[in-house]
């Protein structure tokens, strides 16, 4: 499964190499790898349909428990073979859409690139690798979006919408974070087994709320809806493929997976179906309100993940088979409705539902197609639609108390989406057809045997619904069901509840679409809304986030050392003071200091006087002088205090920093001071508070015992293993000897630095 | 004495600090200095002092015996003496080059670009 994962990313990184091949004719071929990689995951259909779930994993960061583990069952299935199968045919379709494009093998890169996240999300076990090809996705479709790069519009869509999968994506690997603290392992199969560990943990919420986000963001739920309709600047192959097939369904797939392990309160319950009732109704009465045919599918779309997201939310055994079987008949109408809305966009060059009409006469292959998928959509008899439309009948009515309002709910959006379907599926092809498109000829099959072989595929499972039951509905019921009940998808019931309320959807959808004409004015009245649309305001808090930051920005980084240096000061100094003074004692031993003689006191209070002088002085080179007076003076503090060595450093060290400042001072201005009396004031105080800490710390810190473990192993083998006598040129030399040569090289570049500095002779526009 | 050392180091800081938030590149280069001393002292402090055993080994002996001096801050304060030089060298040049190019020993006049300026 790992090269089936990789296959994609393989084609896209070979792209990269051989791109140009792949720009003319032998465009087509690059669906061979969607189809195959289809074939590959058919033949396990008939072990995964008897309810086997096979594993495979691959050793990658094993100690963050992190591995590509890879699981296939009856969901990553379903998705796998829609990954594959609407990836095959929007390969081929775009060889055609997309002919001679200059950039059409970069196209094919992204697609790949993003199919194999797909699939490598769908197929992970793994919380962590799933994380890692969900971000992949969102990645890939930044670029597809985009991918007309040179308009501004399709930039500003592509930038939201990767914003807000992005966030989604961050949620994400909290959610799987905490999931993962809480359950001791990433692996989502071994998590079932701490399934009431994780309910009853107190991060369950958190969890739950962070992985709603994670899901809600990516599935384009309300408030985060409006990516979606923005993502359509993208080409139509890619509205198809990511925005409506796959990569929106991951937030469904991630639902569906975390069903089990996460489906523990009526939290769980109440959430989604809010949520998800909320998004199919209000972006299904969008619908009446848009005329561009891909508004109008883009909405619809949203409104199907709303159903979806409120099915898994009832989240009976019937709602979730029906969600499967859901999945599926939106995936072939949607995915055709869209390649329908591309050829008729590539024909006569406009896409506005007000302008088209007659079409049939011209494309009548596409016709057929846009009639069917037209019918999947309503549920008409005897395609899959129908049958779906009943399982989501039946769960909405077996959902205890609220089982009326679900259902009327359920209703509402289906009639709406109803219509929906036909204005992009029948609408265009019916009436007169005006004269500027009766030249128009028939694209390339390459273009409409792609969408009628899914709605043909509508059909024949409609007929024999027995193939789905077998194939996905089954198995998924049987992984992600607890309490596993046996089941039958039938076309035909007999005269009951659900088939009125059936009925009653496909009048009512008629009547709406006979009565209701799409109307620019509409589409012009709903726009005064957007002052409160949730996109309005998300954008706004993104807009107000952003001076924030500059506001904030501008506030520490002035561009003055000495703001920045008083900030981190009094950073510090609050801090230290903080965790000084909340724990302060001072048990230092009185005997065993140090006894005070005449001769230190004295270097001491010259050391002192100088400090002192070089700050206050008005003179530099007095300034300069009495810096060379503190560290004479510490030459000899050094001798005093056992440490030859660095008495010799610091006195040849001190003479030539003294030396070295005299001879440049003549060139320097005059010594002036610049501040004025409060500023020096205020930074006089922060830094004797400073000081004052630092001797707190010191005294706290000689008051504790000291480790001299290290400086022991240094004086018993100083001699034994480097043979040498004097212990700390030892330490210099031959311990850290190789620490000592890279100093040596700092002071090489450094004197390099001073060399170029004095040599430099710039040249009179720079000097400007 | 350590009580003494330790004031002195606090003197040092506060000075160091002092000076680096002057304006005058000079005297930021004067508050390192300071600022590095007062670290020196610090490590060394932290080291506990000793008087009069430096940590050499004695002509006769193969082993440190008895009381000697930590070597170790010794060795650290060697290393930061000698790289310190390196810092102030190198700085004290660029200032003076500077000054040679812009004329200015006020830090507040360099804090713009030359696009901005």
């Amino acid at each position: 499964m790992l090269a089936a994962v990789l296959l994609g990313f393989l084609f896209s990184l070979f792209l990269v190499f051989s791109g140009t091949y792949f720009r003319g004719k032998l465009a087509v071929l690059s669906s061979l790898i969607p189809l195959s990689l289809f074939v590959y995951f058919l033949s396990y259909l008939p072990e995964v349909s008897n309810g086997e779930v096979i594993y495979q994993s691959y050793e990658w960061i094993p100690s963050f428990g992190v591995n590509l583990s890879f699981t296939l069952d009856g969901l990553a299935l379903l998705f796998a073979l829609m990954i594959t199968g609407v990836g095959s045919l929007v390969f081929l379709y775009t060889s055609a859409y997309l002919k001679d494009h200059k950039y059409l093998d970069r196209f094919y890169g992204y697609l790949s690139l993003f199919m194999a996240a797909m699939l490598g999300l769908v197929l992970s076990d793994n919380l962590m690798s799933m994380f890692i090809f969900w971000e992949l996705t969102s990645i890939s479709s930044f670029y597809l979006i985009g991918f007309n790069n040179d308009k501004a519009d399709s930039r500003k869509s592509a930038l939201v919408a990767l914003g807000i999968t992005g966030i989604g994506g961050l949620l994400l690997l909290g959610g799987a974070v905490l999931l993962g603290d809480v359950a001791g392992t990433y692996r989502i199969s071994e998590m079932l087994s701490s399934r009431e560990a994780i309910a009853d943990s107190s991060s369950y919420l958190l969890i739950l709320l962070l992985i709603f986000g994670a899901a809600f963001t990516k599935s384009a739920q309300f408030p985060f809806h409006f990516w979606l309709p923005g993502a359509m600047k993208a080409p139509t192959p890619v509205s198809t493929y990511l925005h409506s097939a796959t990569m929106v369904k991951a937030g469904i797939y991630l639902l569906f997976r975390m069903t089990p392990v996460l489906n523990g309160g009526d939290i769980w319950h109440t959430i989604l179906i809010i949520v998800g009732a909320v998004t199919m109704l209000y972006s299904a009465i969008h619908i009446i309100f848009r005329t561009d045919l891909k508004g109008i599918l883009a909405y619809s779309t949203i409104s199907a993940l709303g159903i979806l997201v409120f099915l898994i939310g009832i989240g009976t055994q019937a709602a979730l088979v029906a969600a499967a079987v859901f999945i599926v008949v939106h995936a072939l109408y949607k995915a055709s409705l869209f390649l329908i809305t591309g050829i008729i966009d590539h024909e006569t060059g406009t896409r506005d539902i007000t302008q088209l009409a007659g079409l049939r006469k011209v494309l009548m292959p596409v016709a057929i197609a846009g009639f069917i998928a037209a019918l999947i959509s309503g549920g008409v008899p005897p395609t899959l639609g129908f049958v779906g439309k009943d399982l989501i009948y039946e769960a909405t009515l077996h959902y205890g108390g609220s089982a009326v309002l679900l259902t009327v709910l359920a209703i509402l959006t289906k009639i709406l989406l109803f219509y929906g379907g036909f204005l992009a599926g029948v609408k265009p092809f019916m009436g007169k057809l005006p004269e500027k498109y009766s030249k128009l000829h028939l694209p390339s099959p390459l273009m409409w045997v792609p969408p009628l072989l899914m709605t043909i595929a509508g059909i024949v499972f409609g007929i024999f619904p027995g193939l789905i039951e077998t194939a996905i509905a089954k198995p998924i019921a049987m992984t992600q069901v607890i309490d596993y009940e046996s089941f039958h998808l039938k076309l035909w019931h007999g005269f009951n509840t659900v088939l009125g309320l059936s009925a009653i959807t496909i009048t009512l959808g008629l009547v709406l679409y006979f009565a209701l004409k799409p109307k620019h004015s509409l589409e012009t009245a709903i726009a005064k809304l957007d002052v409160i649309a949730p996109k309005t305001l998300l954008l706004q808090l993104s807009t107000g986030f952003e001076k924030f930051s500059t506001l904030w920005t501008n506030f520490f980084q002035t561009g003055y050392l000495r703001h920045y240096l008083s900030t981190i000061v009094a950073f510090l100094i609050v801090l230290l003071g903080f965790l000084l003074f909340s724990d302060f004692s001072l048990n230092i031993d009185f005997n065993t200091l140090t006894e005070l003689t005449i001769y230190e006191l004295s270097i001491l209070t010259m050391l002192l006087i100088g400090v002192l002088y070089t700050v206050f002085t008005k003179s530099r080179l007095a300034a300069v002088a009495a810096l060379g007076v503190v560290g004479l003076s510490f030459s000899l503090l050094f001798l005093f205090y056992s440490a030859p060595d660095l008495a010799m450093t610091q006195f040849s060290v001190d003479t030539l920093t003294v030396i070295l400042f005299v001879l440049v001072l003549y060139k320097l201005p005059k010594y002036l001071n610049l501040s004025d009396t409060k500023i020096r004031i205020k930074h006089g105080v922060l830094s004797i508070s400073f000081g004052v800490l630092i001797t707190l710390l010191i005294l706290r810190v000689l008051g504790e015992p000291k480790n001299a473990e290290v400086s022991e192993y240094y004086a018993e083998n100083a001699y034994k293993l480097a043979h040498g006598k004097n212990i700390v040129n030892v330490i210099l030399v031959d311990f850290r000897g190789i620490d000592t040569m890279i100093e040596i090289s700092v002071l090489i570049v450094a004197a390099l630095g001073v060399f170029g500095l004095l040599k430099l002779r710039l040249k009179t526009r720079d000097k400007k | 004495m350590e009580i003494i050392l330790a004031i002195i180091t606090g003197v040092l800081y506060a000075s160091g600090i002092y000076m680096i938030l002057r304006r005058s590149m000079v005297k930021l280069i004067l508050g390192i200095i300071l600022l590095g001393n007062g670290v020196n002292l610090l490590i060394f402090l932290l080291g506990r002092i000793t008087k009069g055993e430096p940590p050499i080994i004695d002509s006769t002996e193969k082993v440190l015996q008895g009381v000697y001096a930590d070597p170790i801050p010794q060795a650290l304060i060697l290393t930061a003496i000698v790289i310190s030089f390196g810092l102030q060298a190198f700085a004290i040049i660029l200032v003076k080059r500077t000054y040679k190019v812009l004329k200015t020993d006020d830090l507040d006049q360099l804090n713009t670009t030359d696009e901005d300026s």
